[in-house]
């Protein structure tokens, strides 16, 4: 079998036992990404060669070594908005299309520590603001499973890559469901961790109250395999939380046996396309065969998440995205005659539409006289939500709805109407405006297309849900079937 | 200033004053980067100051324990909850296109200063005191502009006054006495032309009397305590000339131009840019328990007033003299440290400290950290003084030789021979022999005029040159020519 089917794990006790070599494990995926990548075009940067240098110097490092980590050797996909110290981070901006980071983040330390091999930085909606990756400035990445077909977003690269098995495993960021969205479009596992569960240093920031970083990968263990890495308390963030993070690994294999599934009845609605409705529903069958129960739950505020986080989110950005101005780093207009042209064009040029829309609302959001009306009013709705899930998680461990309202659509179908791909996200929004975690994982096809579950938990019980997704990966094996192959 | 006088009878003069002081730490506000004055350009910066995208600030606690100190000090009411809030805007020293501040949750609010207005003490108000970061600087030559950002991220502590200040005299007190707390509490060296305090004025005229308010100007960009007296006086007159001419006061920003003493319009209220303030999500809020507070409380110097009312009640000194040993932490350190030696006479002490050292320090532009004559030395010359072992008169001999030598007085009493003549027969015997010397004088005596008296005294301590004691001298001269 060749060895870029493995999952991540199996490719660490390989190593680790020293059957194979980190070379080896390398150049397998790199084969297969030569296959894949031409079609699904998932790389702004395709670090082939730096990945291959890299292996050879683990494969000396190895023999040094008393205890191997676990992420020695494996390959790893980082979104473009991840900083990684002397290796282009772009953001799928012009604006910071040539910007090399002078510092890593967090987590690509934390990485970096295990011994990780950088593959390539992956493709994204420009700053993360979309649902497709068709607002990148350079290029649309390509669903896997139908090359029509967007692979989600804003996270899209990171997925497409992972999808179709040219690397094991890929970080992604998640604000309102970039992580899960694409996962689900894509048929693999993407974990949105609570807020202040990963460090969010070293992510450029869109919306600061809302991003986290998270992994996908083809099976649930992987996801607890680096997830034992990335997570826990960082001096960096202060936003981050010192509550301590559990071996997952183990966690995931307890039984579910008296776990309660929660249903919220306003995800299941008629308005739900029924194939989509009934595939999760099965799978929640599954579970409670496998001893947990069902009930329904409300979260009555939850409708109002997505006008909640349209108003969050930009007002943020258009703080946060003030810092490309031209005058530091990134791109800077050619012609000016004052500082204020050299502003105005700088950032017309540099920003794509998506971006200029989303700092236009989140300018308004926050002027003086509105701020009352939006973004005070949103804190508030937040608030509300936020407590809905605490009532909820009263009742019940975790809660089951679709990732998204439908499977992949078409590239174009939706770029036209923001509002339309705004609402690809109405399940996934509530878990960032509440902090929770969620996970994504397949439960079934609809037109040969995959359809994402949401599992969502209690705050910083990322265990809980791992586990939940563990069992049902272990009834419905969704990882065997790899596309383009 | 005639025409000034004249219009402040018709005119109450209303100024609240917003200071911003640089803490000195020895970190930035949110990034380890060093807080140095006069560093090359763009040599003290890291990822976070310079904004690099995805860096994150996290909070100096030295930082919010110093402003918590300079509230306190300022009697203010410290919130066991305060936010940070993205004040925004774009400026190219403004890395990150916002500056972190506090807005509607500051750290502390409802504080007061007390001035000395005359004889007696005024309240200045303080509405609010907040944290935030400094801007870096951009330096503008020929048709280039330079940006720095050394500075930006420095930690800093706004303080508003409520509008309780009626002329630039209370300003420049309001000021000089903020300053001085600072500098007590440690919190800040304060200092004005190194930008480490920074004041804008607010203010407006209303009719004498009225009790409804003017229009506002703000005045910005003055740096020294001279020019803030120098802005409000022009102001005064110029706001006084519209509003006599029927005139109205445009609500606006103006600048202070040093060189021409005036003032000149920035930008006005329709210019005014929306900040756009929320809270940062990046930064937690900042929590003080009570007992936080109450540990920083009682690690607290004390306090300019305190010391000028222990000075007053506790050591008998004069008000004036309290006053001005008070209004310089290093002055009051001093003189502490001289009544610590000799603590018989605090105030023989504040006299040579005011008359003499003081002056001589003045003229050799010497901080009294650096004066040659160290406080044992100091404390040892007032000693001889009380003992009478010198006189007043050679007593400032010996002063501006150690001044000059940094040698003890003693040891210069010691070398100089300049010990103070206190043995009566000795005496006796030069009087004598003065009187003898001048007979008319002594005839002039006997007839009535007494003040020739003093002439006969300068003529033995003439002989004497200078060492005998006046007092043992007075009284045998009166005895001889009884």
């Amino acid at each position: 079998m060749s060895l870029w089917k493995k999952t991540a794990l199996e490719l660490s006790n390989l190593i680790k036992s020293k059957e194979i070599k980190p070379s080896e494990v390398v150049q397998s995926f790199i084969e297969r990404k030569r296959q894949v990548e031409p079609k699904i075009q998932a790389y702004v940067t395709d670090l082939e060669e730096f990945a291959i240098q890299m292996a050879k110097k683990l494969d000396e490092e190895i023999t040094k070594l008393e205890k191997i980590p676990d992420l020695f050797g494996i390959p790893i996909a980082i979104k473009d908005n991840i900083s990684t110290k002397g290796i282009r981070t772009t953001c799928s901006s012009k604006m910071l299309e040539n910007f090399v980071p002078i510092y890593d983040a967090t987590v690509i330390e934390r990485l970096k520590e295990q011994g990780y091999v950088i593959t390539g930085k992956t493709n994204l909606d420009e700053f993360a603001m979309g649902s497709s990756t068709e607002n990148s400035a350079f290029f649309t990445t390509k669903n896997p499973w139908d090359l029509e077909r967007v692979p989600g977003g804003s996270s899209g690269g990171s997925a497409a890559i992972v999808a179709a098995a040219a690397v094991p495993l890929s970080l992604g960021s998640d604000t309102g469901g970039s992580i899960r969205q694409p996962a689900a479009f894509c048929g693999i596992v993407g974990l949105k961790p609570t807020y202040g569960r990963v460090s969010r240093y070293g992510l450029v920031a869109f919306a600061s109250s809302l991003d986290q970083i998270g992994p996908f990968s083809r099976t649930v263990e992987d996801a607890a395999l680096i997830m034992n890495v990335i997570a826990g308390k960082d001096n960096r963030d202060s936003t981050s939380k010192d509550v301590p993070v559990p071996n997952y690994l183990e966690e995931i294999k307890k039984d579910v046996k008296g776990l309660k599934i929660g249903l919220p009845k306003e995800f299941f609605t008629d308005d739900l396309d029924p194939q989509i409705k009934d595939t999760v529903l099965n799978a929640v069958k599954q579970l409670e065969k496998e001893g947990m129960s069902v009930e329904e739950i409300s979260l009555p505020h939850a409708k109002y998440a997505i006008e909640t986080y349209y108003i969050i989110a930009p007002a943020e950005a258009s703080s946060n995205l003030a810092r490309f101005d031209g005058v530091r780093y990134g791109y800077r207009t050619k012609d000016y005659s004052d500082l204020e042209e050299m502003y105005s064009k700088t950032r017309n040029e540099g920003f794509g539409s998506e971006v200029k829309r989303r700092i236009m609302i989140g300018t308004y959001v926050l002027s003086s006289g509105y701020y009352d009306a939006y973004y005070l009013k949103a804190q508030k709705v937040r608030t509300l939500i936020y407590q809905d899930y605490v009532k909820a998680f009263e009742k019940v461990d975790v809660i089951i709805s679709p990732t998204t309202p439908d499977v992949a659509f078409k590239i174009g179908e939706k770029s036209s109407d923001p509002i339309q791909m705004y609402l690809s996200d109405i399940f996934t929004v509530s878990a960032n405006i509440a902090t929770v975690p969620a996970i994504s994982i397949p439960c079934g096809f609809k037109d040969n297309l995959p359809v994402g579950m949401q599992i969502t938990g209690k705050p910083f019980d990322e265990a809980t849900i791992l586990r939940v997704a563990y069992r049902y990966q272990n009834i419905y094996r969704f990882y065997e079937k790899i596309p383009m192959e | 200033m005639e025409s000034m006088v004249m219009l402040e009878k018709e005119f109450d003069v209303v100024i609240g004053l917003e200071t911003h002081v640089q803490m000195n730490t020895n970190t930035k506000m949110f990034c380890g980067c060093k807080v140095e004055f006069g560093a090359p350009p763009n040599t003290n910066v890291c990822p976070v100051c310079l904004a690099h995208p995805g860096t994150l600030p996290v909070i100096n606690k030295k930082a919010v324990e110093y402003a918590v100190k300079a509230a306190l000090a300022l009697n203010c009411k410290i919130h066991n909850l305060s936010i940070m809030a993205r004040k925004n805007y774009f400026y190219p020293d403004l890395p990150k296109g916002y500056q972190i501040s506090q807005y509607d949750k500051p750290l502390a609010t409802d504080g007061y200063v007390e001035i000395k207005v005359g004889d007696s003490f005024k309240k200045i108000r303080i509405h609010r005191l907040h944290i935030e970061e400094d801007a870096g600087k951009t330096i503008h030559e020929g048709s280039y502009s330079y940006v720095d950002l050394n500075r930006a991220g420095t930690p800093l502590m706004e303080i508003v006054t409520e509008p309780d200040i009626s002329s630039p005299e209370e300003a420049r007190k309001y000021l000089e006495k903020l300053r001085n707390i600072m500098r007590y509490i440690g919190v800040s060296e304060a200092d004005m032309e190194k930008g480490q305090l920074r004041c804008d004025v607010n203010i407006s005229l209303k009719p004498k009397g009225s009790d409804k308010l003017g229009t506002k100007v703000e005045l910005k960009n003055i740096n020294s305590f001279r020019f803030i007296v120098k802005a409000i006086e022009y102001e005064i007159e110029r706001q006084s000339k519209l509003l006599k001419k029927g005139e109205k006061i445009i609500q606006e920003t103006r600048l202070f131009d040093p060189e021409s003493g005036k003032t000149y319009t920035m930008r006005t209220k329709e210019e005014a840019h929306d900040y756009r303030y929320f809270p940062d999500p990046d930064l937690l809020p900042i929590v003080l328990k009570d007992q936080d507070i109450e540990n920083i409380k009682k690690s607290l110097p004390e306090l300019p007033d305190q010391k000028y009312h222990r000075y007053v009640e506790t050591l008998n000194l004069p008000p004036y003299d309290a006053e001005v040993l008070t209004s310089d932490k290093n002055l009051a350190i001093y003189f502490e440290q001289v009544i610590s030696i000799f603590p018989q006479n605090p105030k023989i002490v504040s006299n040579w400290i005011l008359n003499e050292l003081l002056g001589k320090l003045n003229d050799k532009g010497i901080d009294i950290e650096n004066s040659p004559i160290t406080p044992q030395s100091f404390a040892e010359l007032i000693s001889l003084i009380v003992d009478g072992t010198i006189s007043g008169k050679i007593a400032k001999e010996v002063f501006d030789i150690a001044f000059e030598t940094g040698k003890s007085p003693k040891q210069i009493v010691e070398e100089k021979g300049l010990k103070q003549i206190s043995n009566e027969d000795e005496i006796r015997n030069i009087v004598k022999s003065v009187l003898e010397k001048h007979p008319a004088e002594v005839e002039k005596y006997k007839s009535g005029n007494e003040k020739i008296l003093g002439f006969l005294v300068g003529q033995v301590m003439k002989e004497t040159k200078g060492k005998a004691n006046p007092q043992l001298v007075n009284k045998i001269l009166r005895e001889e020519l009884a």
